[in-house]
């Protein structure tokens, strides 16, 4: 039970992080060059990363041992998970500029404009754009969904936590469309990051022979520690930034 | 060629999103996970705490690396 919420979080918190980053290059692409190209782009993007999770995950599941499969998506989550945490903390701590979806919004349209428009037809750049944004942010919560998915052996609930990001952010993400820049987006990369470096410890050590004290119940007792531990890293980083501007 | 380059750039992909710009965590990773099955295999007890404070370790490195020279 504590897992498969857990794998629920995880996986809806990465997708969501991964779909305000998505939805800025589709909005841009959808408002320079025309709305059908790049919700066209879109679905067809989505439809490649689904036809990935549904034909991988079984593949996997049969053909790999569970305690390699274990170690080696342990490892795939820790490294993934601190690159997450890594991140979240040095922008939480002002060592690092945070993420303006703004800036990166306003860019896209000013270079989208410029390029020249087909005169009849649908508009390959728009739809170009729109795919390799979704396709490429859709990577890494296609891995997210593998990972935590096999592992807990809870791959659907996987698909429906990253289902239930993309219509989420999707439909809250269209209706706000310019308030995108106060998604907080670093604190939930920073939660996401904890999980996944909680879940990579813990499947991980599964994989090699580790045994856990209280098997699933350590999950939580792994993600209090890591979370102390950010938030000290935080504090004690903040203290080294001495740069008012950057704090700001 | 067109195949070499498509496979070029599949490989330079792969590593880009795993390795990145932290080198240090994906190899440290790497490291620490070999180690505690080493470990295991040698029939030595690995407590529960020896990997997540290894994994600190790791990520407070990294950051140190990280972190905006005063």
């Amino acid at each position: 039970m504590t897992a498969t919420l857990l794998v629920g979080l995880a996986v809806f918190g990465a997708s969501a992080v991964e779909m305000v980053e998505a939805l800025t290059i589709v909005l841009a692409a959808g408002l320079t060059r025309g709305w059908r190209s790049a919700l066209e782009g879109s679905a067809v993007a989505v439809v490649v990363l689904a036809a990935v999770v549904a034909a991988l995950g079984p593949a996997l599941i049969h053909l790999v041992p569970i305690a390699v499969l274990r170690v080696v998506v342990g490892s795939l989550l820790l490294v993934l998970g601190l690159q997450w945490l890594r991140k979240a903390i040095l922008r939480a701590s002002g060592h690092k500029p945070k993420h303006d979806e703004d800036a990166i919004y306003q860019r896209e349209v000013a270079r989208l404009s410029g390029l020249p428009r087909p005169v009849t037809g649908r508009d390959a750049t728009g739809f170009v754009i729109a795919f390799k944004g979704v396709l490429l942010e859709g990577t890494e919560v296609v891995m997210i969904v593998l990972t935590l998915g096999l592992s807990s052996g809870r791959l659907e609930v996987a698909a429906l936590g990253a289902g239930a990001a993309v219509l989420v952010v999707g439909v809250v993400g269209t209706l706000v469309a310019r308030q995108l820049s106060e998604v907080p987006e670093n604190a939930l990369k920073l939660g996401v990051g904890l999980m996944l470096v909680t879940f990579g410890t813990f499947w991980a050590g599964e994989g090699v022979g580790v045994g856990w004290p209280g098997a699933d119940l350590f999950l939580l007792g792994l993600l209090a520690l890591y979370g102390m531990a950010a938030w000290v890293l935080v504090r004690f980083l903040g203290r080294q930034q001495l740069s008012p501007e950057v704090a700001a | 060629m067109t195949a070499v380059r498509i496979l070029s750039a599949f490989g330079r992909f792969w590593w880009d999103f795993i390795v990145g710009e932290t080198p240090e965590l994906a190899i440290g990773v790497a490291l620490v996970v070999v180690a505690a099955w080493g470990l295991a295999a040698a029939k030595v007890p690995i407590g529960a705490a020896l990997l997540p404070a290894a994994l600190l370790l790791l990520l407070t490195a990294s950051l140190w690396r990280g972190r905006r020279p005063r």
